[in-house]
């Protein structure tokens, strides 16, 4: 009996067949929704997070029936339709924040669910939030410097 | 706030950036390497039967089915694509699975047999040139890659002179990369024959010499082109060629699109590493504490394989005495091999190692004269014309040692904070240290060999800009930089640019993007072929305004007449005039780097033509109970020449102080009997964001004669210093001095308490140098 699984906001049916997959190479392969990246394999590194239900997950260390019936949020799925980049995304790209990108994907990630939970995060926060995420590149310096700025342009948007 | 902007930043923020392991194409299959579970040993037979029959697989290779050469390396040709009679470290590659899906390559690859005997393996790097060490290569008939001296002035003249010598032994250790992306790339053969790839490496044209070598092609016929690359720092040649070239030959064999994806686990076992080095020094001071003479002799673990060992160590000796005047100088270095795995580049070269013994030993040296750490830098730092230790006068740029020094010094309030200092004291909770380390570093690869690269700039009829150069992008930013450049000099927006990602069939070779030479180098080229396009813009507009402005100026999408702000046309005019009259607004721009000498006998010469100053300082506390290191504070100030894109340069100064923190407390590739114990990021620890402080970049900028663009490199500096400024603070936090990289402090009670040690006051110490290394005496005892 199949099952389904919200991939950013489409249904996919997932088969007896396929239950046992790793939900980051079915999501690479068969998906092409290569945002996600590979970094350890062994849910260290954070490279392969992705939102389930809202909360950040490492997709290397789950298998698709862990996800059956749940709504998942990948990089691709957060860029509004338009085409226009997501507010943590611009942030991102106005700090400074991204070198090689490869952790990017995962990181943003994680600040957005950040975020939706605490609007106002103070930088402690967020070196707490983002700790699973590894980067060699940044120092993460500029990466807080992101979140916070998406934290005020989305409070500001708000009021 | 000034927005960061780089060309890159929609397509890897939206995760569309297609790096190596994300592209797929038709008929595409999978190839996995096979490794025997040996450091050293005789590979008799590889038995590969069981594998072949495994379901999808299309091919089992090994060494026997290269086409061209087996071995191959940048500077000795030692390395085999594919492990042949001998196992000479854990990495080696014994053999590839290739088949339909990656999975089915992976179930084979366990079913490949091989059988071995064990020969005795040489893993400390100290036998490996006693008279009686097994050879690692025979055909060389040594253990020795390379040897590196440096002969200055007259040592015993110089230990004449000296009131207070100090000796010390320091180590550092072997780490690794820690790229997030592991290895990967794609190879195919083109129905014109080229061999095409794609794949993570951060040279493509050392990657086409390795997969040339390997099929025996020639150069031409074989085109590589970058992919977006998950971070390199280095660690992206060799082995990064190699893997590219294993893809290539098994494209090659079944006349299919091959993709090889390393993971972690291989990544590490394979990869190069930084060198391990033991160092010994002896350093004299005069009584006025001015340094008389360094004595230096290191020893670098090559491990199994040349790669660029005489490279690292060369720089290692150049950069032996760190910042400072030193008359009388001895240094030799060798690098060995053993069957540890092996060593090449990784960001800072051989200088991390050399700056983590010199900027602690200095102090110490300082202290022993009664002088604190700032009076003993400032006595002896490299100033305008001073002379080096190879005997190269710095003149033709601003030598901005103690400027750099000061900045930081003062944005960090160090005399204030240095007052708080802990230095072990029994009673406190928590123990305080502040420090600081500088540097100087030559840019590029100075006499190391050939320095020159070029850039393409073709303009377009509707006057939009593609622009190439032949330095790879390795995430640092380097064609937003080539961009901005470009942008500056044709006096045009930088969304009007396009970057091409050039291959090797589309430009020449340039060398590889190490050495922080990709702004210094391929900016200079950018700037040479702007100044072709304004020439040839300019012969333009004079024939058709039939004017004769002695400059033109190039600004914001027009072109002035610079002597009477006349504005003569608009940029696009103008173009439209070179395609109407027959003129391509095309120019192929060149920077070759001013000469440099080397002699190699007595390690003299200009070694670089240009240099940069650093200093980097940190403020943290130790938790005596634990010996937990918390950081608190890091400041740095690098001179950079030209700040280009200032956002991504700052972003070089916080991932440099990172690693150099990383390198400081944790970073260790562990290993036993040469077999690798790390293997993944959960074995192998590199910063996370809770391990950092808060950074502060600070930019100075004295543009740089010899360099067109005036900018110079920041890759490196900043990876080069944080290390013994780590040290050096804790030194101040806990009074025991940490020569051993990483550092793990002891806790408390371990090591006796040491006096308070005042700036303006400075006591003589009796030497800090664990009892091991007490050598050290007071002459005047
Ligand atoms: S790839 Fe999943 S945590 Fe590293
Ligand atoms: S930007 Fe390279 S790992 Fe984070």
């Amino acid at each position: 009996m199949a099952e389904t699984v919200t991939i950013n906001r489409h249904n996919y049916q997932i088969t007896d067949a396929i239950m046992e997959r790793q939900l980051l190479d079915w999501l690479r392969e068969d998906l092409d929704l290569t945002g996600t990246k590979n970094g350890c394999n062994i849910g260290v590194c954070g490279a392969c997070t992705i939102l389930v239900d809202g909360a950040p997950r490492r997709a290397c260390k789950l298998l698709l029936k862990d996800v059956t019936g749940k709504d998942v949020i990948t990089i691709e799925g957060l860029t509004p339709a338009d085409g226009s980049l997501h507010p943590v995304q611009q942030a991102f790209v106005d700090a400074g924040a991204i070198q090689c990108g490869f952790c990017t994907p995962g990181m943003v990630l994680t600040a957005y669910a950040l975020l939706k939970k605490c609007p106002q995060p103070t930088p402690a926060d967020i070196r707490q939030a983002i700790k699973g995420n590894l980067c060699r590149c940044t120092g993460y310096q500029q990466i807080i410097d992101a979140v916070m700025l998406a934290a005020d342009r989305m409070t500001k948007q708000k009021r | 706030m000034k927005y960061a902007w780089r060309n890159d930043a929609f397509a890897k923020v939206t995760g569309r950036a297609r790096y190596a392991d994300d592209i797929k194409m038709p008929g595409l299959c999978h190839a996995v390497p096979v490794y025997a579970d040996a450091v050293h040993a005789r590979l008799l037979r590889i038995d590969p039967e069981a594998a072949g029959k495994s379901p999808g697989v299309l091919g089992v290779f090994t060494a026997a089915d290269i086409p061209g050469t087996v071995k191959f390396g940048q500077i000795i040709r030692d390395c085999p694509t594919l492990a042949g009679d001998k196992i000479r470290c854990h990495g080696d590659v014994i053999a590839l699975v290739v088949a339909e899906t990656r999975a089915q390559a992976m179930v084979a690859g366990d079913l490949v047999k091989c059988e071995i005997e064990d020969l005795p393996a040489l893993t400390d790097p100290e036998q490996a040139l006693a008279p009686d060490a097994i050879l690692i290569h025979a055909e060389l008939g040594t253990n020795l890659v390379n040897e590196h001296s440096v002969r200055r002035g007259d040592v015993s003249a110089g230990e004449t002179a000296s009131e207070y010598i100090i000796a010390a032994e320091v180590t550092t250790s072997r780490i690794e990369h820690s790229y997030l992306e592991p290895e990967a790339a794609v190879a195919l053969v083109r129905p014109d024959g080229v061999v095409e790839i794609h794949g993570s490496m951060q040279h493509p044209f050392s990657t086409r010499r390795f997969v040339a070598s390997t099929l025996g092609l020639p150069l031409a016929q074989v085109e590589v082109t970058g992919t977006p690359m998950g971070g390199g720092f280095g660690g992206k040649d060799d082995t990064a060629a190699l893997v590219c070239a294993r893809a290539a030959l098994c494209a090659w064999l079944l006349k299919r699109p091959v993709k090889i994806t390393y993971t972690r686990e291989w990544s590490m076992r394979e990869s190069y590493k930084r060198h391990p080095y033991r160092m010994r020094y002896r350093m004299g001071l005069d009584a006025e504490g001015r340094i008389r003479f360094v004595y230096v002799d290191m020893l670098a673990d090559g491990g199994a394989y040349c790669s660029v060992s005489p490279w690292v160590t060369w720089r290692s000796t150049v950069q032996c005495c760190g910042a400072y005047e030193v008359p009388n100088v001895h240094c030799d270095v060798r690098a060995v091999y053993t069957n540890n795995v092996f060593c090449g580049a990784m960001r800072g070269f051989g200088s991390p190692q050399v700056n983590f013994a010199i900027e602690q030993l200095i102090e110490i040296a300082g202290q022993k004269a009664g002088l604190d750490e700032i009076t003993i830098r400032r006595r002896n730092m490299l100033q305008q014309d001073s002379v080096t230790v190879t005997g190269q006068q710095l003149s033709g740029h601003t030598v901005s040692l103690r400027q750099v020094m000061d900045r930081v010094l003062a944005e960090i309030d160090y005399v204030n904070k240095r007052q708080n200092c802990s230095f072990g004291d029994p009673e406190a909770e928590e123990w305080y240290g502040i420090g600081f380390a500088i540097s100087y570093r030559g840019m590029s690869l100075g006499a190391e060999g050939t320095d020159f690269n070029s850039a393409i700039i073709s303009i377009q009829p509707d006057g939009s800009v593609i622009l190439e150069t032949g330095i790879h992008e390795n995430g640092q930013g380097s064609e937003s930089a080539m961009i901005l450049l470009a942008a500056e000099h044709l006096g045009i927006d930088k969304n009007r640019i396009v970057y091409r990602r050039s291959s090797t069939s589309t430009i020449p070779d340039g060398g590889t993007t190490v050495a922080s030479r990709g702004t210094l180098m391929g900016g200079g080229a950018v700037v040479d072929a702007c100044h072709i396009i304004q020439d040839k813009i300019g012969a333009i507009i004079r024939r058709k305004l039939a004017v004769d402005p002695a400059h033109l100026l190039f600004r914001e999408g027009f072109i002035y007449d610079e002597a009477s702000a006349r504005r003569l046309c608009s940029f696009n005019e103008a173009i439209g005039w070179c395609y109407q009259m027959q003129e391509y607004p095309y120019a192929f721009g060149v920077f070759k780097a001013p000469q440099v000498s080397w002699d190699e006998h007595t390690g003299q010469g200009n070694a670089y033509f240009t240099w940069v100053y650093g200093c980097q300082a940190v403020e943290l506390k130790v938790v005596p109970k634990t010996g937990q290191v918390v950081l608190l504070n890091m400041v740095a100030a690098h001179d950079i020449g030209n700040a280009v894109n200032p956002a991504m340069l700052s972003g070089q100064f916080y991932g440099g102080m990172a690693m150099g923190t990383g390198y400081a407390l944790f970073e260790e590739f562990r290993h036993q009997d040469g077999k690798g114990i790390s293997s993944n990021f959960h074995n192998y620890r590199i910063p996370r964001a809770t391990d950092l402080p808060p950074m502060t970049a600070i930019i100075v900028e004295n543009p740089d004669p010899l360099s067109p663009s005036g900018a110079k490199g920041i890759g490196e500096p900043t990876n080069e210093l944080m290390a013994p400024a780590i040290a050096n603070a804790l030194y101040r936090a806990t009074g025991k001095r940490y020569l051993k990289q990483p550092i793990q402090p002891d806790r408390r009670g371990a090591f006796p308490q040491r006096p308070k040690e005042n700036l303006s006051t400075p006591e003589l110490g009796d030497g800090s140098l664990p009892e091991s290394d007490s050598t050290d005496r007071i002459k005047e005892d």
